[in-house]
């Protein structure tokens, strides 16, 4: 009987960590299902759904070589996964300004009130040393309506932030 | 009338290629009626194209009637249809009939203007925006064998892209 896994992985980026990891697991016969993989302020990032019918501590056993020749740090969680279960997203919010301390916390917290379900969010500090911008772009399930946001956010942010709200008409054809 | 069978990706004929209709007849129409069946059945389909259903003739219906402030042509059965004329582009949500499971990015026109024969065989011409073009690229696409994944742009850097487009449409 197989179970899915989150396997988490991180550490100093460099070329060939998504390429040494998933050949490891490959040849150890996992199969693999959703991931997010990214460069965050210069680590390399993972988040892998893997399947596997060996035991946990197998499944360790194999990943640790790999990630240790990498210098990669990692976690292993037993999860209760299933593929094919996407929601989707209606609504996209983005939210860009000056960097300051709290503004995800005030956002989402407004946007969670209103009844936002996220799927996903991105964030982003740009601009530069001096003068950091802080951007975020949010999709997500306007579970009580776009305008319950809308109106959310007008209260919640102040006007040095930002804000976007805009519906995602997903075509199907 | 009756719900035909959508051919799901990976299916090698999904990059197959369509060919004119040349015979404006009965078993034509009585085609056409499945076609509109089988897109009613899917939920929230507002097109579909012939090689959709595994028949490949150049033939595609669109409807975004049924959407609140979405200027359209009311439902349309599009045969041999060209798109003569691009002009825009937007970045836009799609998904599939034949890919479910699965929405991305794709980039299309913002208006088109289209040629296409109606089930009696004339021609007729259309100036179509919005999401109605974005629905008729989507389905031609289809009748030359690609689908929206071959034209799949990033989530994550289309940021500012939306913003200008949105500032433009206020
Ligand atoms: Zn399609």
């Amino acid at each position: 009987m197989s179970h899915w896994y989150m396997l988490t992985v991180i550490g100093k980026d460099r070329r060939g960590i998504v390429a040494g990891l998933t050949h490891a697991l490959f040849e150890a016969g996992c199969h693999l299902g959703e991931a997010t993989m990214m460069r965050l302020g210069g680590n390399f990032t993972i988040m892998l759904m893997v399947e596997t019918e060996a035991r946990k501590k197998a499944l360790e056993d194999m990943i640790e070589p790999v990630t240790e020749s990498m210098d990669l740090s990692w976690h292993l969680d037993q999860i209760e996964g299933h593929l094919h279960q996407h929601h989707l997203p209606d609504v996209c919010i983005t939210v860009s300004g000056a960097d300051r301390p709290g503004i995800v916390a005030q956002v989402t917290g407004a946007l969670a009130e209103a009844g936002l379900e996220i799927t996903d969010l991105e964030s982003d500090v740009a601009g530069s040393e001096d003068q950091p911008v802080y951007i975020m772009q949010i999709e997500g399930v306007a579970t009580e309506g776009i305008e319950a946001l809308r109106s959310a956010l007008n209260v919640a942010t102040v006007s040095t932030i930002d804000v976007t709200v805009t519906p995602i008409d997903t075509l199907i054809g | 009338m009756s719900v035909l069978e959508i051919i799901a990706y990976p299916d090698e004929r999904l990059k197959r290629e369509s060919d004119p209709v040349t015979v404006f007849d009965e078993k034509l129409s009585s085609y056409i009626a499945d076609l509109e069946q089988t897109m009613r059945a899917g939920p929230g389909g507002v097109g579909i194209a012939a090689p959709q259903t595994g028949h490949f003739q150049r033939i595609v219906i669109v409807d975004v009637s049924g959407r609140k402030e979405t200027p359209n042509h009311g439902p349309l059965v599009l045969i041999n249809p060209e798109i003569t004329a691009w002009e825009g582009m937007k970045t836009g949500r799609e998904g599939c009939m034949s890919v479910p499971d699965f929405t991305g990015n794709v980039i299309r026109a913002e208006r088109i203007h289209l040629k296409a024969q109606n089930q009696q065989g004339e021609w007729q011409e259309y100036d179509m925006q919005g999401f109605e073009a974005r629905a008729v690229q989507h389905e031609v696409d289809h009748l030359n064998g690609i689908l929206f994944l071959d034209r799949l742009v990033s989530r994550r850097h289309d940021l500012f892209k939306r913003k200008v487009y949105q500032d433009r449409d206020n």
